[in-house]
């Protein structure tokens, strides 16, 4: 018997979660990127096992995740650009002391 | 147990446990190591959904060139040589209750739809995947569009990345 | 142009220089004298042309020049006003016309026109006098023009209107409107140089004197109206409404005169008032504050000569149910008494003034009550001969004395001496200094002492002795004839005191003749004093049959009956002339040697009676406790007070002040508490609520992920589960 859709599909809701707890409570900047990272690693495995398991000749699946590929490369190169910007300015990467977003 | 299944498991266990590691070491450069780790992961999976393409995708661009990025951004942004204390701020337990909440939630979802086991259909033996996709990907009725757009904010991204972290005198 | 036209526009020349020097010319002094004399002269010119006109018509009292137009209109009839030139509107015209004439040109060079600005004169403030460099370097003082020399001829000028008005016009009403606006004139020009206070004072005396009259004569003039239905003296002097008015009682039978005493009466009252009879003589003497030629026009020559006119006017009314040599009617008997009291009674006070102005204003006041005591006595002819010849003569002399006047600061200027230029015992020997100004004076005042024959009082004043003499009214005959010898005598020491003898100060030594637009109206005044009596010679003079005395003939025709002219009669004559030649040599005798800085004479043998005449009988001390300070204590505390400030604001603050304490209430215990209570609630509130809540928003990227995550997922399950399952 081959691998069923739920596992692919439980394992990737498990990946996004626990990206999801990193974003939400990792401290230093960097690290909640990576959890967002995992996330987004999270819907491309879906997208693929979707694809795989639904419409194998429906190329949209793919090209759907090539897409999720080049968004989140550029993503990361801006929130990282991000990041080393405001390290300059404030010498910080503690994502609790980059608190500017309020009134 | 089939050894696809076999295979399965345990990539899924490494994969997840890196993840888990990932979000809750201490170290930072240890964290950028084990993202490493679970994108390999990642790669074999893709291998297993029988898309290679993108498992050297994944390898080339998250790995090579991504988690690169990763470490060095953690290394212009260290500010002492060690990184002190927890990592996890003062609401990680809410943090946890709602991924949990949310995993709970989804494999509920995932557990009222029929289609959710099921065998994956057969592929032809001689589909060039590669081929299909780099065709879809540049003709007109095909997904030329988003592509071209994908290019745009790639270099929109370039730009802008270099832009913001552009070091002024 | 018809005589009718030249009637209705005979007053509207000096109107309209008034309106034009008022609005444009005020600043151009040689313009606003040439648009005033220019409207005298034009009005004197009319006046004549009609004179002429009513010369030639034969029977001219049957048919009077009239014209009239329904004017208001009352219910179903009209209330007309017009005009009517009658015998006696004709020669009331002439002497109007005349004096207002000459006043006007005299009035040019009596407030200096031609002579520069004073150095510190002020408007409303007498002129006096600029300093000036002649040739030599030599600096001395000359007198100055008038500061508010337009304002004075825009006043004249409204009062000629005012005169003309009233002598032209054929009913009450716009008599009284005439008779009005000159009060007003006079009210403006005594107080013509308002900034002196005691000019402001009598300038008030005067109107409000003669307003008491003026009021009383209204009321005559609405019971008249109620009665009759009409003001116009065709209706009102016809035989048979003065028929229905002596008939008709007067309301609640009062003192038990019927109508037309009454109304006679209430008349007669504006005329005592008006014409300055006693008792309401007491502003006539403070008038004198205005200037001299104002003194000359209203005071002597027009504005009193009205009151008399009217009631000349009114003597059919008066007269009603009197025959002649019969006994008089309630109101002549009043006129008689009042007009001879008030002749001694005004006599014997100017025997005792030294100030030159308010001699001759007592004089005036006396011989108006000649007037008023001849009409009294029936002498209508005599009463209105008598006011033609005052008015040349009283003009006459006023002018005189203000060309005297004028002389004295000319000297006073020069001397810079410290006296009152108006001041009898201050001058002396100006005779020599200015001798037209004598000599006209000396016809004037021989006019005004009755010198028989030459002059023109003679004639007019013989004509009310002899009237009184022939109807048997020998306490009038008497009275007036001792008025008439006391007349004489203050004449005299007038003249004397001025111009006999030797200067008595060295302002009156530097005195100077005035010129010739002063001069040149005393001369033709002076021509007038004597030539006017000539008129009036009764045509049995001496038993001589002299042609009909024309002023007789004339005038008299004016009244419905043609009185009879009184036979000659020695007695009265030579009554005139032992008391007027008495008068003037007793006076020439007491006078002559009186030397400077000396005393009255008459002081010493007078002793307390000398004093009593000086300060006139204490009357104006009589009527300020009696009702000037009563009617201050009216209106200062009782109504000021009392009234206004205790009650009338007392209640207005007390109003006040509740409504304050009610809106301190309601900002205390409701608008603070409750409604800005409600107002801050809210505010504090929200802010309250804002400080909590503003917790929230921590800027820490996570937990606003948090808090939206919580929110998407949870609505997102919620949907998913509760909406989309079941």
């Amino acid at each position: 018997m081959m691998v069923p859709l739920s596992w692919y599909l439980i394992f990737s809701a498990a990946l996004f979660c626990v990206g999801l707890f990193g974003v939400l409570s990792r401290k230093n900047a960097v690290a909640i990127l990576m959890g967002i990272e995992l996330m987004l690693n999270a819907v491309n495995v879906n997208l693929i096992a979707f694809w795989r398991y639904r419409s194998p000749s429906f190329i949209a699946g793919q090209a759907f995740a090539i897409i999720v590929f080049a968004v989140a490369a550029s993503e990361v190169a801006v929130g990282l650009a991000l990041i080393i910007s405001i390290y300059r300015r404030r010498n910080t990467v503690v994502a609790d002391e980059i608190d500017m977003m309020k009134f | 147990m089939t050894p696809m299944q076999i295979i399965f498991i345990l990539t899924a266990a490494a994969t997840l446990s890196a993840a888990v590691l990932v979000v809750t070491t201490r170290n930072i450069i240890h964290a950028a190591l084990w993202l490493i780790v679970s994108l390999f992961g990642v790669a074999v999976f893709y291998v297993l959904l029988n898309a290679g393409f993108f498992a050297v995708v994944q390898v080339v661009i998250y790995i090579g060139a991504i988690a690169i990025l990763f470490i060095f951004a953690v290394m212009l942004t260290r500010r002492l040589m060690s990184d002190s204390g927890p990592q996890s701020n003062t609401n990680w337990w809410l943090a946890a209750v709602i991924s949990v909440l949310l995993f709970v939630g989804l494999i509920w979802m995932l557990s009222s739809w029929r289609g959710v086991t099921g065998e994956p259909p057969v592929l032809k033996s001689n589909i060039d995947t590669i081929g299909l996709l780099g065709r879809a990907l540049v003709s007109p009725d095909g997904f030329v569009l988003p592509f071209e757009l994908a290019s745009v904010l790639l270099v929109a991204a370039l730009i802008g990345a270099i832009y913001v972290a552009w070091e002024r005198k | 142009m018809t005589i009718a036209t030249l009637i209705w526009l005979l007053p509207f020349p000096p109107l309209l220089a008034f309106g034009l020097i008022v609005l444009f010319t005020n600043r151009n002094k040689a313009l606003s004298h040439t648009l005033a004399v220019g409207a005298a002269l034009l009005s004197w010119l009319g006046s004549m042309i009609i004179f002429w006109q009513a010369l030639r018509v034969h029977n001219f009292s049957q048919n009077p020049f009239v014209s009239s137009i329904n004017w208001l209109p009352i219910l179903n009839q009209w209330l007309s006003i017009g005009v009517w030139v009658d015998p006696l509107t004709v020669a009331t015209l002439f002497f109007v016309a005349w004096t207002i004439l000459m006043i006007f040109i005299y009035s040019v060079g009596y407030h200096n026109f031609g002579q520069p600005k004073g150095d510190h004169d002020q408007a409303g403030l007498q002129p006096h006098g600029a300093t000036v460099n002649n040739e030599y370097g030599h600096a001395h003082k000359v007198p100055s023009i008038e500061p508010l020399y337009s304002r004075f001829f825009a006043f004249i000028a409204l009062f000629a209107f005012g005169m003309y008005t009233l002598v032209i016009s054929d009913n009450l009403l716009t008599l009284f409107v005439g008779w009005e606006i000159m009060g007003l004139c006079s009210y403006l020009l005594i107080g013509f140089w308002y900034a002196k206070p005691s000019a402001r004072a009598a300038a008030i005396k005067a109107f409000l004197t003669t307003r008491v009259g003026d009021v009383v004569m209204l009321l005559g003039i609405v019971y008249l109206y109620s009665q009759t239905g009409s003001l116009s003296y065709r209706t009102i002097f016809s035989k048979e409404i003065l028929h229905q008015l002596t008939t008709v009682t007067a309301p609640g039978n009062f003192l038990g005169l019927s109508a037309a005493g009454l109304i006679g009466i209430l008349l007669f009252i504006g005329t005592v008032g008006k014409s300055a009879q006693w008792p309401l003589h007491v502003w006539l003497p403070d008038a004198m504050e205005g200037p001299t030629p104002v003194s000359a026009m209203i005071h002597a020559a027009t504005m009193v000569s009205a009151g008399v006119y009217m009631v000349i006017r009114a003597f059919p009314l008066l007269s009603a149910g009197w025959v002649e040599g019969g006994s008089l009617t309630p109101a002549m008997a009043v006129m008689a008494f009042i007009g001879t009291f008030t002749a001694l009674f005004a006599a014997t006070i100017a025997l005792a003034q030294n100030d030159i102005k308010r001699v001759l204003a007592f004089s005036t006041i006396s011989q108006l009550g000649f007037m008023i005591a001849a009409l009294g006595v029936g002498a209508y002819v005599a009463a209105a001969f008598h006011l033609v010849t005052h008015a040349f003569f009283k003009a006459l002399l006023f002018l005189g004395s203000g060309s005297i006047i004028h002389g004295m600061e000319h000297g006073v200027l020069h001397t810079n001496e410290e006296v009152d230029p108006q001041n009898m015992f201050n001058m002396g020997g100006l005779r020599t200094k200015m001798p037209l100004t004598f000599w006209t004076f000396v016809i004037g005042g021989f006019s005004l002492s009755g010198v028989p024959l030459i002059t023109a009082g003679f004639w007019s004043k013989d004509e009310i002795l002899a009237e009184a003499f022939t109807y048997k009214h020998w306490i009038v005959f008497i009275t007036l004839a001792l008025t008439t010898l006391l007349t004489a005598f203050y004449t005299m020491r007038q003249i004397t005191l001025t111009f006999m003898g030797k200067p008595r100060t060295e302002s009156a030594h530097h005195a100077q003749e005035s010129s010739w637009t002063m001069t040149f109206p005393l001369i033709i005044l002076g021509v007038l004093a004597i030539s006017a009596g000539w008129v009036g010679i009764p045509s049995d003079f001496w038993g001589l049959t002299l042609p009909h005395s024309w002023f007789h003939e004339f005038v008299g025709s004016t009244l419905m009956e043609h009185p009879a002219a009184v036979a000659f009669s020695w007695f009265p004559f030579l009554t005139s002339v032992v008391v007027s030649f008495g008068g003037l040599i007793l006076g020439w005798l007491v006078y002559r040697n009186v030397q400077e800085g000396a005393v009255d004479p008459l002081q010493k043998p007078l002793g307390w009676i000398y004093t009593t005449l000086k300060n006139k009988y204490y009357f104006d001390e009589l009527y300020n406790l009696l009702f000037v300070r009563p009617a201050y204590w009216i209106a200062d505390t009782f109504t000021n007070q009392w009234l206004d400030r205790g009650i009338i604001d007392g209640f207005l603050h007390g109003v006040a002040r509740v409504a304050f304490s009610i809106g301190g209430i309601f900002r205390n215990y409701v608008d603070k508490p409750v409604i800005n209570g409600f107002g801050d609630f809210i505010g504090e509130g929200v802010k309250k609520f804002g400080r909590r809540f503003r917790v929230i928003q921590t800027g820490r990227v996570q937990q606003y992920m948090l808090m939206a995550l919580i929110v998407a997922f949870g609505t997102l399950f919620y949907y998913l589960i509760f909406v989309v399952r079941p």
